[in-house]
């Protein structure tokens, strides 16, 4: 009870901060003024963005936490958000509007998140965020951009089962990383037995329930699939190595596909390192194992072990070269490395500014329909496409950790792979589509009933 | 296209005439292999490697081995050049020195290749003169089962002295045997035998894949059965040991907050961040060291020891003296203090480290592991254990033999008295909990090890230090050492049968079952010095 009064009088200060950084930064006082008196929570927002005057700044809202436990991962993401708007107004803008970022920090606190999200729209009036990166954070804004009307890019691998209209999932949907990454294990490295390893809370438990009926469709026994669960930032991995070893030592080339997030990964690798487990004898393909990650490790036990991506940081195309320069130069640090999340918000933003421009306003149901059938190039070669379920296409890489902590890519798909946004391998969703385009816009469209919001009670 | 050439190699060789074979099949399978490894492509690359260690190349090993040390490179025509370590170039198809080449990259090799160059290497190494290498090699073989080591393994095992290298060349014969589909029955029965008799995972690994002759299959069946009976009994070993390494590090973490919290009695929720304080100041030593004076990094934490004891000693002084003394007697606005001191004190660490994890190198000393009979030694959890008792028996002289721990006892037990007798109290306060706070620091030179060197780290442990010290009894040391090591035990006996998370809510139940009936935890503290 204590403690939450003064996570909550925390907080509050740090929303002071930012509300008199916002007004810093939107450089006319008397604009911020008249825009916070207009602001009344009952006038419709869509009203009030097309008030917008010509020649106004165009606003992107920055929705990631730079502090508590997921600014790890997500302050990156907030920086190189802040280079492409940067690279975009030096090329002139969009629709020759400058364009604004407006930061916020929802400091890794789910609620939170929704209460930025709603600043952003409300007040700020954005045209478009991007932000979020655990599933449950995504979860928390959905309500808000579907009733403010707003568009969020959503940049990071996640479960699926989930198509909204407000939202472009630009990260990987399961069958564009976990499958291939199963299906590479199972072709080349001749994997029989599995060992799903996941933390507890929804992206792993999805996804390993996905992958569970995949492999069992694949003919894998029972017996020969282990499911283990850990809690968040689990340091103590001496018993589950040793429990996979012995898992292993079955006769069967055994594989560990890891849905370990964050923190917990470090300790689980150098525990992988100090019980002797080898790729060549146990390979792990891990999921939300980047460059980042790897970073802080030291990565010379772990040649040899897998991760599943759409993107890597040693792809050699002149796009991403560029990319990596401009990012290194924006940073003012050569060492800094790149990785997944950051070529999503790459295309989604390119994505974006191409809508805007196809659409000729930032007007949300403009741009959301404009967005279907926008292509634009990745950074691991060719070109991405959003699909009408709010997906894009993605090509999927296996790379394989290098001493010098970088990937090895081993696998490509052929092309690029279409997200299924609703697994076929589960039974309450393998019926359902997601289509935004009309006449049908609908996110869970049941073909076999043909009624839109059917199967599993899951609406979006 | 490779496989093709393979069977025109093998038509070649038998038709061809023996002298004819020496000498020009040799070259060309010689050629072909490092054509297939500068190719580029996995597929290629793996059969290359066997093709090159079956084609009797006297640079075989050489190249190969460069190819496992990541020293082979190639070059943009697929040429292979030989890296030494000075950094001189050699080409590989004939051994003669080459200039500076521009464009070269180390070949790169994936898993499936790697399992066949591990088993080459440990082929070709069979010969070595040194007993250690031959040693490996018996176990590589052993390890990857390469039926086509057999002929080698025969050679090796008739003109080996050694008796502990010819066992694991027979073992490594065995499973060779058990993995190629042609063996007669009885071989594969005595090999059987043979890997019951060794009796370990890698063992019953072998073993539990064996379906074919039937004969061979059951024996096997049996040799498992055996084999799991001993593995269970090493198993329960090795679960203790986990448990006892497990309670080192909450010893370790809870230490310092059984002087704070047990023994002066302050609430201190900053505690974690002090042990990350020491677990950065490791992460500065050895930046320092990495960059001015490398032949250190062996010592690097000996130096963090100290360092970071000073560094969170001092920062614990201060937090006494900035915050802590104006709040004694009111324990919940020293709760609500600390906590936000420490939310303070993670994002200064954040903003000056930046909020990825750092990288804190594990010395050689430290890393691999030590096999013991069934059960796995690791180096890093073994010194982990002895530094945590190191310090508990260093912290328990501290308060019994030095004129410090006296005052300190004297203080905390009558505090006027104390005062009377002419003792500084806030003084000794201020040094009580700067104790402490040091203590916590030298726990995060340890964690700093085996968990991850970021602004969060702290906060994992608090909740586990304050059940340490309230199971174990406040104010009690060996309390608090019998609390860690209990909790841990039982966690670790908990997990394999009821996963990590159910473990978890077990043992926070059964703490808070004990808590109900013991509220002074294990080792209440006795006599007056309770009631005052």
């Amino acid at each position: 009870m204590s403690v939450d009064k003064l996570g909550d009088s925390k907080l509050g200060d740090s929303k002071v901060g930012e509300l008199k950084l916002g007004r810093r930064q939107l450089g006319g006082l008397g604009i911020a003024a008249a825009a916070l008196a207009a602001g009344l929570p009952a006038a419709p927002a869509i009203i009030r963005r097309a008030a917008a005057a010509e020649g106004e700044p165009i606003k992107i809202g920055v929705l990631h936490s730079l502090s508590g436990t997921m600014a790890i991962s997500e302050t990156t993401l907030k920086d190189v958000m802040l280079m492409l708007i940067a690279q975009q107004n030096d090329k002139g803008g969009v629709l020759g509007r400058k364009l604004e970022p407006v930061v916020v920090d929802p400091a890794s606190n789910w609620p939170l998140f929704a209460e930025k999200a709603r600043q952003l729209l409300a007040v700020d009036k954005v045209a478009a965020v991007f932000g979020c990166w655990t599933s449950v954070s995504r979860k928390s804004v959905l309500p808000v951009f579907e009733e403010l009307n707003g568009i969020l890019y959503y940049p990071v691998q996640y479960e699926g089962q989930e198509c909204s209209r407000n939202v472009f999932y630009t990260g990987a949907a399961p069958n564009q990383q976990a499958i291939p990454a199963v299906d590479y294990l199972m072709k080349e490295e001749g994997v029989k037995r599995w060992v799903l390893a996941g933390t507890d809370y929804v992206y792993p438990r999805t996804t390993n329930q996905i992958l569970e009926a995949y492999l069992k469709l694949k003919g894998v026994a029972p017996d020969d699939i282990m499911i283990n669960y850990t809690p968040f930032g689990q340091s103590d991995w001496q018993n589950i190595v040793s429990q996979i070893k012995s898992f292993g030592s079955a006769g069967k080339q055994t594989a560990v596909v890891s849905t370990i997030n964050g923190d917990a990964n470090v300790p689980f690798y150098k525990e992988l390192g100090a019980q002797g487990v080898k790729a060549t004898d146990i390979p792990v393909v891990a999921f939300s194992v980047g460059e980042e990650e790897l970073a802080g490790m030291d990565t010379k036990p772990l040649v040899g072990h897998l991760a599943a991506w759409n993107y890597f940081e040693s792809v050699d195309t002149p796009e991403n070269k560029a990319f990596i320069d401009a990012w290194h130069k924006f940073i003012k640090n050569p060492k800094r490395t790149t990785n997944d999340p950051m070529e999503a918000h790459y295309i989604g933003f390119n994505m974006w500014v191409k809508a805007v421009e196809k659409a000729g306003t930032t007007e949300p149901n403009e741009v959301i329909d404009a967005m279907i059938g926008v292509s634009v190039p990745n950074l691991s070669g060719g070109y991405s496409a959003l699909m009408p379920n709010h997906h894009i296409t993605k090509p999927v890489l296996i790379g394989e950790i290098q001493d010098n902590g970088q990937f090895n890519v081993v696998s490509r798909t052929p092309g690029l792979v279409v997200a299924q946004e609703w697994s076929p391998y589960v039974a309450e969703t393998k019926d359902l589509i997601g289509d935004w385009r009309a006449p049908l816009s609908c996110g869970a469209f049941n073909v076999k009933t043909g009624k839109c919001g059917g199967g599993g009670g899951k609406k979006s | 296209m490779t496989r093709l050439f393979a069977i025109l190699l093998l038509l070649a060789s038998v038709l061809a005439p023996p002298s004819v074979r020496a000498a020009g099949q040799e070259a060309a399978a010689q050629s072909d292999a490092l054509a297939a490894i500068g190719s580029g492509d996995y597929d290629k690359l793996r059969q290359g490697v066997s093709a090159l260690a079956a084609s009797g190349d006297p640079l075989a090993l050489t190249i190969l081995s460069a190819l496992h040390d990541g020293r082979l490179m190639v070059g943009p025509d697929h040429t292979l050049y030989v890296k030494a370590a000075d950094g001189k170039l050699t080409n590989a198809a004939t051994g003669k020195p080459a200039g500076a080449v521009a464009g070269l990259h180390e070949v790169r090799m994936s898993n499936p290749v790697r399992r066949a160059l591990e088993a080459a290497l440990g082929g070709l190494r069979l010969f070595s003169a040194d007993p250690a290498q031959r040693l490996a090699a018996a176990d590589a073989v052993f390890h990857t089962r390469d039926v086509a080591a057999l002929p080698g393994l025969e050679k090796a095992i008739a003109r080996e002295h050694d008796p502990t290298v010819a066992r694991a060349l027979r073992q490594a014969r065995a499973a060779a045997l058990l993995s190629d589909a042609k063996a007669s029955q009885s071989d594969k029965l005595v090999a059987v035998a043979l890997l019951r008799e060794r009796g370990d995972q890698e063992a019953r690994n072998i073993l539990a894949g064996i379906t074919a002759p039937p004969a061979a299959a059951a024996a096997a069946r049996e040799a498992v059965a055996s084999i799991d009976r001993t593995l269970a009994l090493w198993r329960m070993a090795q679960d203790a040991y986990y448990g006892l390494s497990l309670g080192s590090v909450l010893l370790l973490a809870a230490i310092g907050l059984a002087i704070t919290f047990g023994v002066m009695g302050v609430i201190n929720m900053a505690h974690g961040e002090l042990v990350m304080l020491g677990a950065y100041t490791t992460f500065v030593v050895q930046e320092v060291i990495r960059s001015n004076a490398p032949g250190l990094f062996g010592a690097s934490l000996f130096i963090a020891v100290p360092l970071a004891f000073i560094v969170a000693g001092a920062a614990g002084i201060a937090i006494e003296r900035g915050l802590i003394r104006f709040l004694y007697g009111r324990p919940l606005e020293t709760l609500l203090a600390t906590w936000g001191l420490s939310l303070v004190l993670q994002q200064l660490v954040r903003s000056i480290f930046g909020p990825d994890n750092r990288q804190v190198g594990t010395p050689d000393w430290m890393s691999g592991a030590a096999q013991l009979g069934g059960l796995q030694i690791t180096y890093s959890r073994l010194t982990i254990i002895i530094f945590s008792f190191l310090v508990l028996f260093a912290l328990m002289a501290v308060l019994r033999l030095t004129p410090l721990g006296l005052r300190m006892r004297a203080v905390t037990q009558n505090r006027r008295m104390a005062a009377a007798m002419g003792i500084r109290t806030p003084w000794i306060d201020a040094l009580t909990f700067g104790l402490g706070a040091g203590v916590a620091g030298m726990a995060g030179v340890a964690l700093s090890q085996i968990d991850n060197v970021s602004p969060n780290l702290g906060q994992s442990y608090i909740i586990d230090s304050f059940m340490v010290v309230v199971f174990g009894g406040v104010g009690n040391l060996w309390g608090t050492a019998v609390g860690a090591l209990t909790l841990g035990v039982v966690n670790k006996f908990l997990e394999p049968v009821a996963g990590a998370v159910l473990g978890k809510i077990v043992v926070l139940v059964l703490l808070i079952l004990f808590i109900q009936r013991r509220p002074r935890g294990m080792f209440p503290l006795k006599g007056r010095a309770v009631e005052a």
